[in-house]
């Protein structure tokens, strides 16, 4: 247990010190080193309770229930202050923050909040969790060291505010660790709304107008979903027969009875559609993007939306059969198709790499939703594939912005020559997300072949049908632009720093080691952690040894194709591109009809006649909403 | 031991059955415009040729991604004949394209560029289809295994004929005829000069025709399919929906992309994804 409150405590702590501490190099090391202790943390905290099944622990310390509860009303009353600099139309935000701390607040003085024996617990998803917080997040965290330096030297009409970015950055990481530990959901509660307030913070770092605007966005939504949580601890603590807050009594429960407890569980897993990002909450992540890109990075692959789809995971088992289970799937299959499309019409890379995390949330989500022991099992993976890929791209992007001055899929031509260590990064991080033999696209067939088993109508397996082909177009016209190679193409000036490099290279090998070591990761902690909880034999059937063995020789394959270029031959005749004319200075401009120079430019197809990215925005929502309220018309069915 | 034989005919035989098919479709169509057309070994010489030309390219890379097209097209029918997970086969035709479109991006030209995107465009209309065959075949057989599923008691055409005909759409698509041959034709009159391959010549030309060789067999693979449990059935629904596609490029003006998408999509629903909710409900 003491690593397990050295994760909790160890990152808020150093919060404190970065708070104080002003940015210069002794910080930077801090950094660095605390980045290290989690990582090493988290992976003591594995190596020392993996395949241990599940374990709670009893924390003890005097009021404590009384100190989170001091807690909560603080935050509520900070928000509040910090509602100062709201405009008319979102009037909301106080509203639900005063809804949410009495909710709150009624059921902790009427004295009816039961007590929980066992605050902490620890299993085999929540090891993962903690891995992918620890690594993925500290590793982020090692990047912003020297991001947020050239971030300032970039803009330097802004305000240096690194003290509190780095305050914000390592409290959020101990927000995340008490999600996936705390079995008390009065805790789980805090926490949830510290990744809240921590996010609306981080959003609103650039302190522009925009960046304010959208760091309202941001908190009025997770407040809506907030209030969702809060409504189902009310549930539960005044409308159930026998009170509890026990999340693991409550999933007993939900095992034995679903009908018992599926209408506060419907109502926490609204929380966690919010704070996903799924539709129709969707804008308040693509507002997120106005902030630092490790703030991104963060956001997407290791913190926040992954705190929406662990708490959705795992009521995962409830859900299984059930009506609500099934709309609920719904929204994420809808989620998935939608943004998908709308990913096509996008050319702002961080807007591309936005869309396709809510679209692999939503499949997450469906997967949860439907609830069986395979989509359990291909939403864990999908879960730690999607950390590690995303991750890889946020940065990569971040640091090709800084190089090259824009993150503009069509300004990325010839990265391949002009920055091929970047560009490498970035192609190992776009085929991990959709190509085979990489993780997502293992994760997408699980998932396919679990939905034709769904006991109503192929149709989630249809949506995944059509969702994934636009998948395949957005990553591969971005793939085009990076090793499409130019006449004039050189190699560009200036290093990518160190801190950002040993960052970038980590994930970019992480990419690759989880595709080639799926089997282990299945092995080791996920087929366990699905087979406990469905007395199952093996969760991961759909997948052979068979096709096993074929995933690995194709990934062999991809690794080893690049060896062609030293048998390749050297007796090509190279001719610049033909350009229907006389060309002009290696092909990049021509002698055209009428002796005019024309320059041949290039642009990728978006499509932006053909899919409109606000019609399918209205049209998602509104289809969302419906499904949301089927959702929970159906609770008690 | 069966698979091994399975793969190696597939290796040895199947760009010879290709290169004939090539050959037929060349004479047939050649007739169905009142000329008499090549020998049928003319698709052979031709590669062969191309084969002994000095290779031109605009960069180092671009023939790099042809090969890795013609590699996983080899190793996508060697999934699909050794009897592999039919979805696996799928993604692995996937990525066979991607290989190609990234082949097309890489010399940075305009027609070549054009020729990319409209490949993506032309993948994005058929994926649907090809996913919506394999859970089809999933939901009547029981099985994603390609060996299981030519083992069914029953024509599958019986049970999935809107997916048939599904496939029968998007397969003008993959055989690049008119009139969804928007990336690239056979024919060098259309306004891309050559488009996705206008930047390859000599043997990287003809590794992509040895790759749409490759590809077409494993087309006539999935028509196979459909009609596995009756080999006669099956060789002759081959050969009827190959002389249709022929009849169907000598009769159609090439379509826009737009309406390529559309329709695909729309045939895919209306067709495909109606048949599976017939077949979920009647087959519990």
């Amino acid at each position: 247990m003491g690593i397990l409150l050295f994760l909790l405590l160890f990152p808020a702590a150093m919060s404190l010190v970065f708070a104080v501490l002003p940015p210069n190099a002794f910080r930077n090391t801090l950094v660095r080193v605390s980045a290290l202790l989690i990582a090493a943390g988290s992976v003591w905290l594995a190596v020392a309770f993996n395949g241990q099944g599940y374990q709670s622990f009893k924390v003890e310390f005097p009021h404590l229930d009384m100190i989170f509860f001091g807690g909560e009303m603080l935050l509520s009353l900070f928000l509040l202050y910090k509602c100062i600099g709201i405009k008319k139309h979102e009037w909301y935000i106080p509203v639900l923050i005063l809804v949410q701390a009495g909710i709150m607040a009624y059921c902790e003085l009427s004295g009816a909040m039961p007590e929980v024996e066992n605050a902490l617990y620890i299993d085999s998803f929540s090891i993962i969790m903690a891995l992918i917080i620890g690594i993925v997040g500290s590793l982020i965290s090692l990047y912003a060291v020297s991001y947020m330096r050239d971030y300032h030297h970039h803009n330097p009409q802004m305000k240096d505010r690194q003290r509190s970015f780095f305050f914000i950055v390592f409290f959020f990481l101990s927000a995340m660790f008490g999600v996936v530990f705390a079995n008390n959901l009065a805790w789980l509660y805090l926490f949830w709304e510290i990744t809240t307030l921590s996010s609306f913070i981080l959003i609103g770092y650039p302190k522009t107008e925009e960046a304010t605007r959208n760091a309202y966005r941001a908190l009025g939504l997770n407040l809506l979903g907030g209030l969702g949580f809060a409504c189902g601890i009310l549930y539960l603590v005044k409308f159930l027969g026998q009170p509890t807050i026990d999340l693991n009594q409550i999933l007993t429960m939900g095992r034995l009875d679903s009908g018992l407890v599926m209408i506060p569980i419907v109502l926490i897993c609204f929380a966690g559609i919010a704070k996903s990002a799924q539709l129709p909450f969707s804008s308040w992540l693509l507002g997120a993007m106005v902030a630092p890109t490790p703030v991104s990075a963060l956001l997407h692959s290791s913190t926040m939306v992954k705190a929406g789809i662990f708490i959705i995971i795992k009521f995962a088992p409830v859900l299984q059969g059930t009506w609500a289970g099934y709309f609920l799937a719904l929204v994420g299959a809808v989620t998935f198709l939608i943004t998908s499309i709308i990913a096509v019409t996008q050319s702002n890379a961080k807007r591309v790499l936005a869309y396709s995390t809510i679209a692999n949330l939503g499949l997450i989500v469906a997967c949860a939703g439907v609830g069986t022991p395979q989509t359990l099992w291909a939403a864990v993976l999908l879960t730690i594939f999607h950390a590690v890929s995303k991750g890889l791209l946020f940065l990569g992007v971040g640091s090709i912005e800084h190089k090259i001055g824009s993150r503009d899929i069509e300004d990325m031509g010839g990265l391949i020559v002009n920055r091929p260590g970047l560009a490498v990064v970035m192609i190992v991080g776009i085929l991990g997300m959709f190509l085979a033999p990489f993780g997502m696209l293992i994760s997408k067939w699980a998932c396919l072949e679990a939905f034709v088993n769904v006991k109503y109508t192929p149709l989630l397996a249809v949506l995944l049908a059509y969702g994934s082909a636009p998948t395949m177009f957005f990553w591969t016209k971005w793939l085009g632009k990076i090793v499409s190679v130019s006449g004039d193409a050189k190699k560009g000036e200036g290093a990518v720093p160190g801190d950002e490099w040993t960052a970038l290279w980590f994930l970019a090998a992480a990419t690759v080691a989880t595709a080639a070591l799926f089997p282990l990761i299945s092995w080791a902690s996920v087929s366990p952690y699905v087979s406990g909880l469905y007395h199952v034999e093996d969760a991961a059937a759909g997948l052979t040894q068979g096709n096993i063995i074929i995933m690995s020789i194709l990934l062999g394959l991809m690794l080893l194709m690049p060896l062609a270029f030293l048998a390749y031959p050297k007796k090509n005749k190279y001719v610049s591109r033909y350009l229907a004319g006389a060309n002009l200075d290696q092909g990049d401009s021509f002698t055209g009809a009428m002796g005019a120079t024309q320059h041949a430019t290039l642009r990728n197809y978006y499509l932006s006649g053909f899919f409109s990215e606000k019609k399918l925005t209205v049209a998602g929502i509104v289809l969302s909403i419906c499904l949301i309220v089927t959702m929970f018309s159906v609770v008690k069915i | 031991m069966k698979s091994a034989i399975a793969i190696l005919a597939w290796v040895i035989l199947a760009p010879i059955a290709g290169g004939l098919l090539a050959g037929v479709d060349r004479i047939i169509t050649a007739r169905m415009q009142s000329r008499v057309g090549p020998p049928l070994l003319q698709p052979f010489y031709d590669v062969l040729k191309l084969f002994g030309k000095q290779g031109i390219v605009v960069n180092a890379f671009q023939n790099f991604y042809m090969i890795c097209f013609l590699v996983f097209v080899v190793v996508t029918g060697c999934l699909f004949f050794s009897g592999g997970d039919l979805l696996l086969t799928i993604f692995a035709l996937a990525v066979a394209g991607v290989f190609f479109a990234l082949g097309a991006f890489s010399p940075n030209s305009p027609y070549s560029n054009i020729g990319a995107e409209r490949e993506l465009l032309q993948m994005m209309a058929y994926e649907p289809v090809l996913i919506i065959m394999a859970i089809g075949m999933y939901m009547v057989t029981k099985s994603w295994h390609v060996d299981e599923i030519a083992g069914f008691h029953n024509l599958l055409v019986g049970y999935l004929p809107g997916v048939f005909v599904a496939l029968l759409f998007v397969l003008t698509i993959k055989l690049r005829k008119s009139p969804f041959d928007l990336s690239t034709s056979h024919h060098g009159h259309q306004e891309l000069v050559k488009g996705a391959t206008t930047e390859f010549a000599g043997p990287a030309l003809g590794v992509i025709e040895l790759a749409h060789w490759y590809e077409n067999v494993l087309l006539m693979g999935f028509v196979y399919l459909f009609f596995a449990s009756n080999w006669i059935a099956a060789i002759s629904a081959v050969i009827v929906t190959y002389f249709l596609e022929i009849f169907i490029d000598n009769t159609f003006a090439r379509l826009t992309w737009r309406f390529t998408v559309k329709s695909s999509w729309i045939v895919a629903g209306v067709f495909g994804v109606v048949n599976l909710f017939v077949v979920a409900f009647l087959i519990k």
